[in-house]
């Protein structure tokens, strides 16, 4: 019986294969009094070997698909399965307490996770405690027999259905077997979606019900282009999506046809269609989608994927690695941007109120300035081996950005006084703060572009968090309230003769590329597979038009009738 | 007559993640008890949650002590660890 919901789209194309549940299953137990000491402590030790025998697995899947280094962590916890200390206090509580194999367990990894997580100067052990926590679900689950499930483990096509993905979950899927993604919680610029669209993986986001509705092996379709879904499908419908999903591949291979041109309007002004990145991961997919740069390098995955402090080499080698594949296009880094939603497991930042109105990136880098250093010596070595860009993000204020530079330029001074090998690099800062777009002008006198983060930015203006649905209408992309602040960034940038784009996701919008294309925007930064849609949008539009669209867009009142103002210039 | 050796740590993450496991895993292919010491606590080397315990960073001293059949062998194997991996000297 097929069952239809509906979700919201987050990543093209369609994607038909069977549902595996991702979703953490019961794992609650009764504590209770034993009598056969040998036999409990018999169950510790199967559950230990069981737990080592999945965790094996795991280990060699990971391997292969994500390379050794990804795997370390698996490693750690087959040793944490094998400690002799350990398993040595389980038995301990069974034979002291009487207790249950469960509950002896329980009772010794919460100790060791509250002894780690007390070593606050010590960042490090968060993650470790993280760590038990994980190699405790795994023994318990041996001992109540209940499966758990695990994406590494995934060896045939699926669609992956969660409650919501978090950004390094999403990160360590593969992209062979996880063929659509399907999830209750998070919006469309969510960062599960925003990585979606980089793996190119269709996906629907913030159904609700997704994980109540899909069982496990059952076939499903995920249809990323309008957020529709559908269940155990009959065969016609089977038979419809399968002829969306060619056509869709059909399209996608038109579009490949421009793949080594350039970003060129109808009446012959060029452009220049970039992609976002968050890691070197992502730059086969920049390049397959031929982007004419990388406007929007996120350094903060190599901080939040590490399990500490990333070092100058470990940067460097990363920055290197991006810009060497880039063979001399620009390529746009983006300073630390922790805080907010981005947590790192092995550095607590202290609990705030409004996380987003707090400490975060560049606010942060200003604070530890050791850590932002490391940062800007690493991306200044980096730079000789191409075009590297660099750009601060949430910038409020001159001072703020004076701050930065100053740094910059110190670090500058002292590779170059070592004799290190440096590129020419441009500075410039992230419009996400209004306060910042409405000084424009007296930025552009100091720095050598801007790079519109569009997200934040409309959330900053609108007040309104884009990941809450009850506020989500606020995300108002088109409104003439942003369009000005956008407008008064490129009119202040260009009387400077500097450089505006970008790296938000208005700027790969259907919608919004003929506004910003009469606005005069330089570049636009997207995620790698909207690169050729746009490049071929682009094609057919008249700049002349597109400018006198961007003057009617500026005027009008509100997001709707702006839309209805492209719909009807580019019809 | 046990084996014991002090190191200086230079690790910039200290005997953290993978330098923890190497030596863990050195240790653990000896049958003689091998103790790290550390502050004065002293811990089991075949036990990551021992040696993790420590919270032993850059610029640590360390102590390590073997003591058993192969005590020499396996401060050998710790040693070669240290130094390999940039550990310690």
């Amino acid at each position: 019986m097929a069952k239809n919901f509906k979700g919201i789209a987050a990543s093209n194309g369609v994607a038909i294969a069977k549902a595996y549940l991702l979703v953490d299953p019961d794992l609650s137990f009764t504590k209770t009094t034993i009598t056969d000491v040998t036999a409990e402590q018999a169950r510790v030790d199967d559950a230990l070997k069981a737990a080592s025998a999945d965790v094996e697995i795991i280990k060699r899947k990971a391997e292969k698909n994500l390379g050794a280094d990804e795997a370390q962590v698996f490693e750690a916890h087959l040793m944490v399965l094998s400690d002799p200390e350990m398993s040595g206090a389980f038995k301990q509580k069974i034979a002291d307490d009487k207790v249950n194999a469960e509950e002896a367990v329980k009772e010794v990894t919460d100790m060791y996770i509250s002894m780690f997580e007390a070593m606050t100067d010590n960042a490090y052990m968060q993650e470790r405690a993280a760590d038990i926590r994980d190699v405790t679900k795994r023994i318990l689950s041996h001992l109540l027999q209940v499966t758990l499930p695990n994406p590494a483990l995934i060896d045939e096509e699926v669609v992956l259905v969660s409650k919501d993905l978090t950004p390094s979950d999403t990160a360590q899927l593969d992209r062979q077997f996880v063929k659509g993604i399907l999830t209750d919680l998070g919006g469309r610029t969510a960062h599960a979606s925003i990585m979606a669209r980089t793996l190119e993986i269709p996906a629907v986001v913030g159904s609700d019900v997704a994980t109540q509705e899909v069982t496990d092996g059952v076939t499903v379709i995920v249809d990323g282009l309008t957020g529709d879904v559908i269940v155990d499908p009959d065969a016609d419908t089977l038979a419809t999506y399968q002829q969306k999903a060619a056509d869709y591949s059909a399209q996608r291979a038109e579009w490949a046809l421009l793949k080594d041109q350039q970003s060129v309007s109808a009446d012959g002004k060029t452009f220049v269609v970039g992609a976002n990145i968050g890691s070197p991961k992502d730059m086969a997919a920049v390049l397959e989608n031929g982007s004419e740069g990388v406007g929007l390098y996120r350094t903060e995955f190599l901080y939040m994927e590490s399990d500490h402090l990333p070092t100058e080499d470990e940067q460097f080698e990363a920055y290197k690695a991006v810009v060497e594949k880039m063979a001399g296009k620009p390529v746009t880094v983006r300073t630390m941007d922790i805080g907010g939603d981005k947590h790192l497991s092995y550095w607590k930042l202290p609990d705030e109120e409004n996380p987003f109105l707090g400490y975060r990136a560049i606010r942060i880098s200003l604070d530890q300035t050791e850590i932002f250093r490391t940062q800007l010596r690493a991306l200044l070595r980096a730079s000789a081996y191409g075009n590297l860009w660099i750009m601060f993000p949430m910038i409020a204020t001159l001072a703020e950005f004076r701050a930065a530079k100053k740094l910059y330029l110190e670090e500058r001074a002292k590779l170059e006084n070592d004799g290190v090998a440096m590129g020419e690099v441009k500075l410039g800062i992230m419009i996400e703060i209004p306060a910042a777009a409405v000084l424009a002008d007296k930025f552009a006198k100091e720095l050598d572009f801007f790079s519109i983060g569009t997200n934040d930015l409309i959330g900053y203006t609108m007040a309104a968090d884009r990941g809450n649905d009850k506020v989500a209408y606020l995300y108002q992309p088109y409104n003439p309230s942003i369009l000005r602040l956008i407008n008064n960034v490129i009119e202040a940038a260009h009387k400077e003769g500097k450089f505006v784009a970008m790296c938000g996701e208005m700027a790969g919008d259907p919608v919004a590329v003929p506004v910003l294309m009469g606005m005069g925007l330089d570049e636009f930064s997207m995620s790698a597979p909207s690169v050729l849609q746009t490049r071929s949008l682009m094609k057919k539009l008249n700049t002349a038009d597109m400018k006198l669209l961007a003057e009617k867009a500026l005027d009008a009142e509100t997001n709707d009738e702006v839309i209805a103002l492209v719909e009807a210039a580019t019809k | 007559m046990a084996q014991s050796k002090d190191f200086h740590i230079i690790a910039e993450t200290g005997i953290h993640a993978r330098p923890a496991t190497l030596l863990v895993q050195a240790a653990s292919k000896f049958t003689s008890d091998v103790t790290l010491s550390y502050q004065g606590k002293d811990v089991n080397l075949k036990s990551i949650m021992g040696v993790m315990s420590l919270g032993v960073g850059q610029g640590a001293d360390v102590t390590i002590k073997t003591e058993g059949d192969d005590e020499e062998a396996a401060m050998a194997a710790i040693v070669e660890a240290m130094g390999t991996e940039g550990l310690a000297e």
